[in-house]
């Protein structure tokens, strides 16, 4: 008995301790940013604010709030559809309303641009009905534009969203919601006032990333014509090389992140609600009349449709098309390498989120808050800007082992971390923590800290209770975070560019070799291969937690 | 206690592992060039040397990488697009200078640094794109012509960011200094038919559909245009024109290659170095990718070649490269992507 108290008592100390390292581990690429915005070239800003900043700035904006809006309907209202009425086709819906989050933004702004511009089909066809010659007879949207941005991004960005929302609201206890509306309340006044607010933070998890992803994405709005803060910041990078400056506009943006999710954080301060028990067993849903069932339907439809089976048609006629130059034996190992690098990635991930997210839980300390929220960080920070913020530290730790084996063995070690498959895992797990400590923490807030007194009374440690107690009663949380960390890591690009090992492809870095030079057909194999190998996963999972 | 010692065994000989990996014949290759591009080039040269050649592609970042992992860094060479990257990299310290005789020879010696930190591997013209239908032959000549009030609503380009337009921006500031090169970048914007988008391929094609009449372009686009099933009917409705053959010259950009300052494998990069410069691979840049080739005596491929002979700027990339910042930040000036 006292060896026990002895041992339980040694580790209170564990779990902050531990997240104190792995916060560290994971703050250092985003230090290595910090530092490098300390040497700038030149002092970037009065050349900017006199010239392109404010339309920078401008436009960002606009970009963010369009994106924001639109996905956030998109998702919060096909996941309220999906988890609290029955309409024929919802089952189908339930999975099908993922899909579109398998498809990399700059690969649907590519397909639509090639549909919808001037020489696509669509306005071909609209030439042929009105006997029309030139882009001055009609009038058509130009796709390449800031409502064409907004919504190619919200249509695979919206199941951040879905996802998170939808999970939640099959965490909701439904006698809270039966309750509100034996007191009288229509279905729609409880939705707004009951669920949505308990479902509140994870929303806002879902919708953090939206904007983060909108704020740091550059293939799509650069190909859209769009300049945006990040625009600024590559041109300062690579045509001013001026890399300080760049990670100065870097960390502005991530300022604003901050600002933002912090300001959302403070107005629920007081806000907490718990459940004491998991899911939605014994949850009525809304049988939707024919009229209604058919309407809801059609609703989801909409965004699967845009999102998914439009841009997939169209890769599989490219991918027909040009089949002799899309197709390498190679496929095999670029699969291997996109499939076995995402998985390793989304488990280290989600074993870091739970550290730090529990941490938080058990400590309380301002010190494991802190950690948490800026371990997130490195979600708004542009993937090519946090590849070098990981160059940095695994460079130096290499260097410094090289050295110390030359001075005393006269040997040398050279590169281990750097170039390494480590090096992508690192990069990853940073660049997506934000999602797996986003939705852990959020799926533990819900635990009525009454769970942790009982496990605790009953002599379980602060592990067994993380263990036996805490991870069950989430554990739709836990997979929600590994399949967003999943598919985020099939489509990652420019950290993996810059990171990877020699001779070393996986489908999006062979996928970009070509649509860099808006050369997608040659490749449009790759990527529905990258879609096929995300989407699987997603159904399989998505399946699991709701039956769960 | 065993098993402490098995585990620094472990991790000694995890740490010693890349001593002891066989040294099989390599060179090991950062490029900003598309694989697709290169590895026939790779191919071939492993065929002739049995070397084989190990590459991490990206288009930004490995110049900073290489920097960082300073002397261990395992890169022996850096390929590049454009003189704007090439020079970046030499700035940054991390390269070494190399002369042989058969790089000498092959490259004549406006096309690489004097003491051999970088040597071009191919050029390639900054062209004018005239459509056949509605642009009379010989109506531009110019690169100050596009900036002339007739040509109103009737030009397309990529992004004035783009490193080929900002050395080209470049070139006019040295021809012409800052202040007349920013009224021509004014008069230039105030003709375009829309905002600066996509890339050169994409301004063909805007041709062909009617929305503009010229745009500005590399040459080797046009033979990548005409030999793609698809794209070949772009490249038909315009005519390359290789501007200011009056007077100075058309601007010229090159690709290129550096020797890192670590290169662990220095005698098979420099291998690969007088292999992209000599005659076969020349030739294959040229045949495969349209470019011209740097080497005295090695022909344009047959396509290439139609497209008529051209007068180049003689000023040294070195110089126009000194503008680049100027360059970038009269684009912002003037609001050309805006």
């Amino acid at each position: 008995m006292t060896s026990f108290s002895l041992r339980s008592g040694s580790k209170e100390l564990l779990w902050p301790t531990t997240a104190c390292v792995v916060g560290i581990l994971v703050l250092l690429p985003i230090l290595a940013v910090f530092y490098l915005s300390l040497f700038p070239e030149e002092n970037i800003w009065p050349h900017l604010f006199s010239t392109v900043l404010p339309a920078y700035i401008n436009n960002t904006l606009i970009l963010m709030l369009g994106v924001g809006v639109s996905s956030t309907l998109l998702g919060v209202g096909a996941a309220w559809l999906i988890s609290s009425c029955d309409f024929a086709g919802r089952k189908i819906m339930n999975w099908a309303l993922l899909l579109p989050f398998a498809v990399p933004a700059y690969v649907i702004a590519y397909v639509y641009t090639d549909l919808l511009e001037y020489a696509g089909p669509v306005q071909q066809f609209i030439r042929e009905l009105g006997d029309w010659t030139s882009p001055k007879d009609y009038w058509f949207p130009n796709i390449r534009s800031m409502g064409g941005a907004i919504t190619m991004m919200s249509l695979v960005l919206y199941p951040y969203i879905y996802l998170m929302a939808k999970t939640a609201f099959l965490e909701q206890s439904p006698s809270l919601f039966i309750t509100s509306r034996s007191l009288g309340r229509s279905p729609w006044v409880s939705f707004f006032l009951v669920a949505l607010p308990i479902a509140r933070p994870a929303i806002i998890v879902g919708l953090s990333l939206v904007l983060m992803e909108t704020l740091n994405d550059f293939g799509t709005v650069d190909y859209f014509a769009i300049r945006t803060l990040t625009a600024g910041l590559y041109d300062t990078w690579l045509n001013l090389s001026n890399i300080g400056g760049a990670a100065q506009i870097a960390l502005v943006m991530l300022i604003f992140v901050v600002t933002l999710i912090s300001a959302e954080r403070y107005s629920r301060r007081k806000q907490k609600t718990y459940q004491n028990r998991q899911g939605s067993h014994g949850r009525e849903r809304i049988k939707l009349k024919r009229k209604a069932s058919i309407i809801a339907f059609a609703a989801c439809l909409i965004p699967v449709t845009l999102g998914f089976i439009i841009p997939a048609s169209l890769l599989t006629i490219y991918a027909i098309n040009y089949f002799a130059v899309s197709w390498t034996p190679k496929f095999a190992t670029h699969v291997f390498n996109s499939f076995s690098l995402s998985v390793t990635a989304a488990l280290v991930t989600l074993a870091i989120g739970v550290v730090l997210a529990y941490a938080k839980r058990i400590d309380k300390s301002r010190l494991s808050i802190v950690m948490l929220r800026v371990s997130s960080l490195g979600y708004a920070l542009p993937g090519a800007v946090l590849a070098i913020g990981v160059i940095i530290p695994l460079a130096a730790t290499d260097n410094f082992i090289d050295d110390i084996f030359r001075d005393y063995f006269g040997l040398s070690t050279g590169l281990i971390l750097s170039g390494s498959i480590f090096a992508l895992i690192y990069a990853y797990s940073i660049r997506f923590l934000a999602v797996s400590s986003g939705a852990v923490e959020s799926s533990l807030e819900k635990v009525t800290p009454n769970m942790d007194l009982v496990a605790r009374s009953l002599g379980y440690t602060q592990s067994q209770t993380l263990l036996k107690v805490h991870l069950p009663i989430i554990n739709k949380g836990l997979l929600t975070a590994v399949l967003v960390v999943f598919v985020d890591c099939m489509k990652e690009l420019p950290a993996t560019l810059i990171l990877r090992p020699f001779n070393f492809e996986t489908l999006a870095t062979y996928v970009y070799q070509y649509a860099s030079d808006e050369l997608l057909e040659q490749s449009a194999l790759a990527a529905l291969i990258i879609v096929a190998v995300g989407i699987i996963p997603v159904i399989l999972l998505s399946r699991t937690i709701d039956n769960k | 206690m065993i098993s402490a010692k098995m585990k620094s065994l472990g991790a000694l000989a995890l740490l010693s592992a890349p001593l002891f990996v066989s040294a099989a014949e390599e060179v090991n290759v950062y490029s900003l060039r598309q694989p697709f591009l290169m590895q026939p080039l790779f191919d071939a040269f492993t065929k002739e040397t049995n070397i084989n050649v190990n590459v991490v592609f990206a288009k930004s970042g490995l110049a900073e990488r290489l920097k960082r992992e300073g002397k261990n860094s395992p890169a022996d060479l850096v390929l590049t697009t454009d003189l704007g990257n090439l020079s970046e990299i030499q700035e940054s310290g991390v390269t070494q200078g190399i002369k042989t005789d058969t790089l000498t020879t092959n490259i004549p010696s406006q096309y690489r640094d004097p003491n051999g930190e970088w040597y071009a591997l191919t050029t390639r013209v900054r062209a004018i794109y005239a459509s056949k239908e509605r642009v009379p032959e010989g109506a531009i000549t110019t690169y100050e012509d596009l900036a002339k009030p007739e040509w109103k609503g009737k030009i397309c380009t990529r992004s004035g960011k783009h490193p080929y337009n900002v050395a080209l921006i470049a070139s006019m500031i040295a021809h012409h200094g800052e202040e007349k090169t920013e009224s021509w970048l004014v008069a230039l914007k105030s003709n375009l038919a829309q905002k600066p988008q996509g890339n050169d391929r994409a301004q063909v094609k805007a041709i062909k559909e009617g929305v503009c009449d010229l745009s500005l372009g590399n040459s080797y686009y046009y033979g990548n245009m005409l030999t793609d099933p698809e794209q070949s009917e772009w490249a038909a409705a315009v005519r390359i024109t290789f501007p200011n053959q009056n007077d100075r010259g058309a601007h010229v950009n090159i690709s290129g290659v550096a020797l890192t300052k670590s290169s662990p494998n220095k005698a098979n990069a420099i291998k690969l170095m007088e292999f992209l410069t000599d005659d076969m691979a020349q030739r294959m840049y040229s045949e495969q990718n349209y470019e011209y080739p740097v080497k005295p005596g090695v022909p344009a491929s047959a396509l290439v070649s139609s497209w008529g002979k051209f007068k180049a700027d003689p000023l040294p990339l070195t110089e126009v490269e000194k503008h680049r910042a100027a360059a970038v930040k009269l684009v912002d000036k003037v609001n050309f992507d805006g």
